[in-house]
């Protein structure tokens, strides 16, 4: 029995391919904890798309709907605020044709909108998720503003199609949503064309 | 031998008690010049064992639901008996942390307690703080108010800025596509067992490594350098009884103060416990003014004060973090401030200013003039790291006394 001899290599290859496979392990025991941290099937069937009527919206109006528990404006435009957006000079904003921006393809135009005067936004500001005040006049923030959205956290600025100016915190331009029109009047939020 | 001596050697056969109590309480030598910068470090612990033991009342009567939350404090506050000086209590003493710890740490820059032999110590307690930043943060959206939700979505919104994987971080932290009551269970179960657990081992290992290594002083010296014929330090006293009873005496006069606020100005005017937060989180609108409470303050002016959001949130994790590498930046052969030339004196004589400047202007409403002065005490606040090699360097330090003065 004494003649056993110590094979020390083999030792040592066997605790390092013990701890390769058991440290392989841990990583995939860590799948469910932080799986379970993404939103449940419950909170994903309360994103679900929203229908809304739009007929009551009246011109230079906006309202608020929640979608996926975010606010969600949509903002009945004038021909006036169409064109004040259309003629914006580009040199102001920071992202003119929204190319850094989240939108869907249809909305990515030179007014962000499917149809010319409804706009549909994420009324979240890019910065760090406030609510941006609607500021629809001429002048109502200070003698250049031209109407836009306001966020009352840290000062960023919009205009009227919820294009970013510069020198402000926030990034991007307003997130739009996937959206759609199901009938004259009636829009769905939450899902696309 | 009488039956308590009995009982204490059967115990010690069997669990190593009259050690312990050595080691850490009864024959611990402490520097015999502690100033009054050294009743923090007991204080902190005090506060966190009434953190641990209010939370576990409070949870008793609380609802972590975004239906019942809001309304199960009120409960407490109204209904419960003495709901309300539990809750105050909680709260009161959330705020009181931090400036025991601010103080602490303080201490730790004055008398250079971070630096070698002592950086573990100083790299436990900056875990330490970091754990109470994540307690305050999450404990804060527990109420369920109007500044708890705000708060909570603006700080969670920040880690959106990770380029590429931002968005999927911040659903998965929420657990939700906006902070919900989803995010409200997890920030709870956070709160009451997951950080709590963690601050606790680490306050232990906190303590061991200063004991292992030994308390510094306001001189800068080491006791240990200087010992007599029985092997303990010449400028050396037991912590017990001379500490206890000391450490007893600052505790007394911290409840002084502690009951002033808890008693007759338990929101402090807001500071303590802001206004916005006495209405229920409501998803679609935003309060007039997000501030965060006046501890995070500091940090929250430099991640305004920088115009790019990617930037802002990097300057900020590195107004937190720097703080790590203190025992590294300072290249100074001498601990105390006491004996370190003109230039450490006048760097952290602004740095502490420009702290207190922008903790002011992280609760204030940003002007053009408030951001350009938050921009200034950004920079000083960062000059006094990334400057602290060269300027410590070529300090002209006095001459360090070997005993303690």
């Amino acid at each position: 029995m004494n003649s056993y001899k110590m094979n020390l290599n083999r030792r040592k290859f066997l605790t390092n391919t013990t701890a390769v496979v058991g440290g392989i392990g841990v990583a995939f025991a860590t799948v469910p904890f932080v799986g379970s941290w993404l939103p449940s099937a419950k909170t994903k069937a309360l994103g679900a798309p929203v229908e809304i009527d739009i007929s009551q919206i009246e011109e230079g109006q906006k309202i608020t709907v929640a979608w996926r528990g975010q606010p969600v404006f949509i903002v009945n435009r004038s021909a006036e605020h169409i064109n004040l957006s259309r003629n914006m000079s580009n040199e102001q904003l920071r992202d003119p044709n929204s190319n850094e921006s989240l939108q869907p393809e249809y909305a990515r135009n030179d007014i962000r909108s499917i149809r010319e005067n409804i706009l549909v936004l994420i009324g979240l500001c890019t910065h760090l998720g406030c609510v941006p005040l609607y500021k629809p006049k001429m002048g109502e923030l200070d003698s250049t503003w031209k109407g836009g959205f306001f966020c009352p956290c840290h000062g960023s600025k919009f205009d009227l199609s919820g294009r970013v100016f510069k020198g402000v915190p926030a990034p991007t331009n307003l997130s739009i949503p996937p959206h759609k029109y199901v009938g004259e009047n009636r829009i769905l939020i939450g899902e696309g064309v | 031998m009488d039956i308590s001596n009995a009982l204490r050697s059967w115990v010690d056969k069997r669990f190593p008690l009259t050690q312990l109590w050595n080691d850490h309480v009864g024959k611990y030598y402490c520097p015999k010049n502690f100033n009054i910068f050294y009743y923090f470090g007991s204080l902190a612990l005090f506060v966190l064992v009434l953190q641990i033991i209010t939370g576990i009342w409070l949870t008793m009567n609380y609802n972590p639901s975004a239906e019942g939350a809001f309304d199960s404090i009120e409960y407490i506050m109204r209904d419960v008996p003495f709901g309300w000086l539990l809750r105050y209590m909680h709260s009161t003493g959330a705020s009181f942390f931090f400036i025991v710890v601010y103080l602490h740490m303080l201490r730790a820059m004055l008398y250079g307690s971070y630096q070698k032999p002592r950086e573990l110590i100083w790299i436990l307690g900056m875990i330490i703080y970091l754990c109470l930043m994540m307690e305050a943060f999450f404990g804060y959206l527990l109420p369920w108010g109007q500044m708890s939700f705000w708060g909570a979505k603006v700080i969670t919104s920040l880690f959106g800025a990770v380029p590429f994987i931002g968005d999927w971080l911040m659903e998965i932290i929420r657990g939700d596509y906006n902070v919900s009551g989803v995010t409200l269970n997890r920030f709870f179960a956070l709160h009451v067992v997951a950080i709590p657990l963690i601050l606790l081992g680490i306050v232990v290992a906190h303590i061991l490594a200063l004991h292992e290594v030994g308390s510094n002083n306001p001189d800068g010296i080491e006791i240990k350098a200087l010992k007599d014929e029985n092997g303990n330090p010449k400028d050396g006293i037991t912590f017990h009884p001379y500490y206890t009873v000391k450490d007893g005496f600052g505790l007394v006069f911290f409840l002084i103060l502690f009951s002033i606020v808890l008693f007759y100005f338990p929101t402090m005017g807001g500071y303590f416990l802001e206004a916005p937060n006495f209405d229920p989180a409501n998803e679609l609108v935003t309060p007039e003014h997000i501030a965060p409470v006046w501890y995070f303050t500091p940090f929250y002016a430099i991640l305004r004060a920088i115009p790019d959001k990617l930037a802002g949130v990097i300057a900020m994790g590195i107004a937190v973090v720097i703080f790590f590498f203190l025992p590294w930046l300072d290249r100074s052969k001498v601990k105390s401030i006491r004996y370190r030339g003109i230039y450490y004196k006048f760097f952290l004589t602004v740095f502490v200013i420009s702290f207190v400047i922008l903790g002011w202007l992280g609760m204030e409403v940003p002007t053009p003039e408030k951001t350009l002065l938050a921009q200034i005490c950004s920079f000083v606040y960062f000059s006094f790291f990334f400057l602290m090699p060269i300027y410590t360097t070529l300090d002209k330090n006095k001459t360090v006394p070997k005993r303690v003065t």
